[in-house]
Parts: structure tokens; sequence; C-alpha cells
């Protein structure tokens, strides 16, 4: 109890530690939805509208990959970028970039993925009427990304809960340094496994609200698209 | 008027799903301009026949050809509208400019005259969606006939729509008419055919069974099927 309201302290008085690792987790996860974001949507949307040998093995690939162990893809970017790996020479492990990488490998297919159910889905109701029109290629695809934007947001929302809340990849690239690539769900592993509880619990607490706060960003999403027929 | 996609001459259009033979070897040729009204019981192919000429059905054998051009040559000079309008997660007017992006820039007003035409220009800013069933196909036939096309192919347009919108669906169908654009229609309703027809083509498993001039066609049919289906028999 006592570990609990100083959690609470911890963060009604803005504690700068706290916030220091609150603020990397955001930023470190916020900028891979955005890499992910500009790979996986295209992606997704022409795998779902487009034709071609092979494109089952593409997608039953994306649903493999969607359910990869953290840790795997941790090892993978931690193989890649480590002093004798192909990238080495670039200095990025244990940095918050290699963190960045890593979370992008782990949801990009998460987010192509999802948004091939999403496109498909539309692409039954469009396909006629974008053939009636001429609209294919590029101008298809950006139509296809416009008309499905709610539902796409949703995709990538769920792409972000899996980022912020994901603990395995980054703590093998990033190392869980101190001031420089410790995050939310890293530092919540350190302090437990260290008996500081105050801590933890107080990450803990706001990784809770956030994944709430998204959640809630779902649902008002979806019902603004309803209530728009924009759904 | 001198429409470049006729004759349109349809030869031995073959269609096979399943076991079933949807198309059997369908013969058609249509040379005056005007609306060819597509009569037929349910499942005759009627359908199927207005989406290959579309190019949104491949037949498996068979040659459609439009004047001299092939169906993909000629995509760019049709317009469909189909029997359930299909629209944008946009606004009214955002469904016409992504139509016809060029005309949205280079003469915006051509797209306010043609909402206009439709009796939806107080609905622009609205979401096309949140339209009625008569508003969603009225605002359909706009978008078709922004490209000003040669051929206007309709699917069961007007099929369970409000009367007033079946009523302004048939006049721009026949103000196109006027201008020169040849239209193909397929209904179920004979009252419309009668309405709006200048040629009747009545298909029947999966073969045109008759095709002449509508007064002809709705005063003497010269089919046993042709002459069922007018007397309101049940056809399959």
């Amino acid at each position: 109890m006592d570990a609990l309201s100083e959690a609470f302290r911890l963060i009604f008085t803005l504690d700068a530690d706290l916030f220091e690792i609150l603020w990397l987790s955001i930023r470190v996860s916020l900028t891979a939805l955005a890499f992910s974001a500009v790979i996986s949507l295209p992606l997704g949307t022409w795998l779902a509208i487009t034709k071609f040998p092979g494109r089952k093995f593409c997608i039953l690939l994306l649903n493999a990959l969607m359910g990869m162990p953290p840790v795997v893809v941790g090892l993978m970017v931690y193989l890649l970028l480590s002093r004798s790996g192909p990238l080495g020479w670039m200095g990025l492990l244990y940095t918050p970039t290699a963190m960045i990488i890593a979370q992008s490998v782990l949801i990009t297919p998460i987010i192509t993925a999802l948004s091939i159910q999403v496109i498909e889905n539309l692409h039954q109701e469009y396909r006629d009427t974008f053939h009636s029109l001429g609209v294919t290629g590029r101008r298809a695809i950006v139509a296809y990304l416009v008309d499905a934007r709610f539902a796409l947001t949703t995709c990538i929302l769920a792409g972000f809960g899996r980022a912020i809340a994901e603990v395995g990849a980054v703590i093998i690239v990033g190392g869980n340094i101190d001031h420089l690539t410790r995050v939310m769900t890293t530092a919540i592993a350190l302090e437990t496994s260290k008996g500081n509880l105050t801590l933890a619990l107080a990450l803990g607490a706001i990784l809770l609200t956030l994944s709430l706060l998204i959640n809630a960003l779902v649902i008002g999403v979806r019902e603004y698209a309803a209530r728009r027929q924009y759904a | 008027m001198l429409n470049s996609l006729l004759p349109i001459r349809v030869a031995g259009l073959c269609l096979n799903k399943g076991d079933r033979d949807l198309l059997r070897g369908l013969d058609l040729r249509i040379d005056d301009p005007g609306i060819t009204v597509i009569l037929g019981p349910n499942g005759a192919g009627k359908t199927l026949l207005l989406r290959c000429l579309h190019g949104l059905v491949e037949p498996d054998r068979g040659q459609i050809i439009f004047g001299d051009l092939t169906v993909a040559d000629s995509r760019h000079q049709q317009a469909m509208v189909f029997q359930h309008p299909v629209l944008l997660r946009r606004t009214v007017l955002q469904n016409l400019a992504f139509a016809a992006p060029e005309i949205a820039k280079s003469e915006p007003q051509r797209l306010i005259d043609a909402l206009e035409s439709v009796h939806l220009a107080d609905r622009c800013d609205q979401p096309a969606r949140m339209l009625s069933g008569g508003e969603q196909q009225r605002l359909s036939l706009a978008r078709a006939l922004l490209a000003r096309p040669s051929l206007l192919l309709l699917d069961e347009a007007t099929a369970s729509l409000d009367p007033a919108s079946v009523l302004l669906i048939e006049s721009l169908v026949e103000a196109q008419r006027a201008q020169g654009t040849k239209i193909i229609l397929v209904s179920h309703d004979q009252g419309q055919a009668r309405r709006l027809s200048d040629e009747i083509v009545f298909i029947s498993d999966g073969q045109v069974a008759e095709q002449s001039p509508a007064q002809q066609f709705f005063s003497a049919p010269r089919t046993r099927v042709a002459k069922a289906y007018l007397a309101g028999e049940i056809l399959f």
C-alpha cells in the first residue's frame, strides 16, 4: 500500500526520472509507429488489391510474423547492429534508434496484416466502381487509404499499443541503460527484480492509463466514423 | 449525332461458372443510338452482359467490339451506374471531384452544375453515404455523366427507388439520349422499358431471344418466351 501511494506521489509530483522514462518510451514508440505506418499502410493496401503469384504466401508470412516473439526480433536486430553484424559500423546498438528499429520490425507485420483485412473489405465494395471510373495503381491505393482512414487508425493504434508495451526486443537492443535507453517496460522489469516496487508501480499505472486511453481513442474513432457513415 | 462506339457487336459470348452456362454463345448487334433496354427473366444473363460490355467480367469465349474499339480501348468512353450505388466515404462534392480530378481542377463549376442537375447542389458538403437511396443513385448518375460518356450503362439503376428519384433519373437519361449518348439499360420494370426504350433486347437463358424496336416488341413479341414474360408469367 505504501509503495502504491509513493507511486502516485511520483506521478503527481511529476518526478523527473519517471517522466524521462515516460517521454523516451513515447518518443521511441511513436517514431517506430511512424516508420512502420509509412511502410505498412501502402504495402497492406497494395497486397489487398493486387493479384500476383505468391500473394497468398506473402499474406500467410505476414500473419505468421504477427505472432513473432519480441525476443526473436530483438535478437535479429541485435545481430544486425552488433559490432560484427552487417550494420555494426553504424554504432546503433544500445541507442534509442536501435529500439526504434526493433519496434518497427515488430509492429510492421501487425499493421500490414490488419490493414490488408480492412482494405480487402473495402475493395470488395469499391472494386467495380473504381474499375468503372478508371481508378487504378497509385491513385487507387491513395483512395483506399483515405477512405479507410478511420478503420486504419484503429490498426495504427493497435500497433502503437503493441510497441509501447513491448519489453523483450528493446531490452536486447537497448540494454536498459539509465538516462539513455530505459523505457517504461524495461524499467518495470528492472525495478521489480530489484524489489523497488514504487517506480515499477508508478510506471505500470501510467502504462495502464495509456492502454486505456488508446482503447478509448479506438472506440471514439469508430463511433465518429459510424455516425458520419465513414466506417 | 455520330457515336464512335457504334455499332456494338457482340459475337459468341460464352461464360461458364461452375457447371452452369450463364452466357451461351450470345450474339448481339446494336447499330442505332438511343436507348436500348435489356429485358428478361431473373438469371437470364442481363446484368452479366452489361458487365461484359463494361469490361467488369471477362467472358470465357466471344468478342465484343465497339465501333472499331475493343472493350479495354473503349473504357474511357463508357460509364456505368450500378443497381446499388457505391459512394466514397467522403462528401457529395468530393465524390464528384474524385471521379473527375481534372474537371475539378480546371472547371470546378461543372461539378456544381452536375449536382444541380440531380438536385443535390445544396447537399454538396454532406457525407455522401448519409444521403437517401434515391439521392445516392442520383449522385452516382451525376458522377457517371461527368466524363460525358459516349455509352452509358445502367444496371437496374432505379430499382427500389422512390418515384420522384425514378422520374428525375429517367429525365436525365432522356436528356443524355438527346445529346447523342448511347444508353443501354437493364430493367425489370416493363413500365420503365415502355417509357424509355427505342429498342428492346430480350434475353433468355444466356442468349438473345429477341431484338426489336420497342413498339413492335410490346405490341407483337415474336417469341413464346417474350410473350410469356410480357403476360407476367413466371419464367425461370
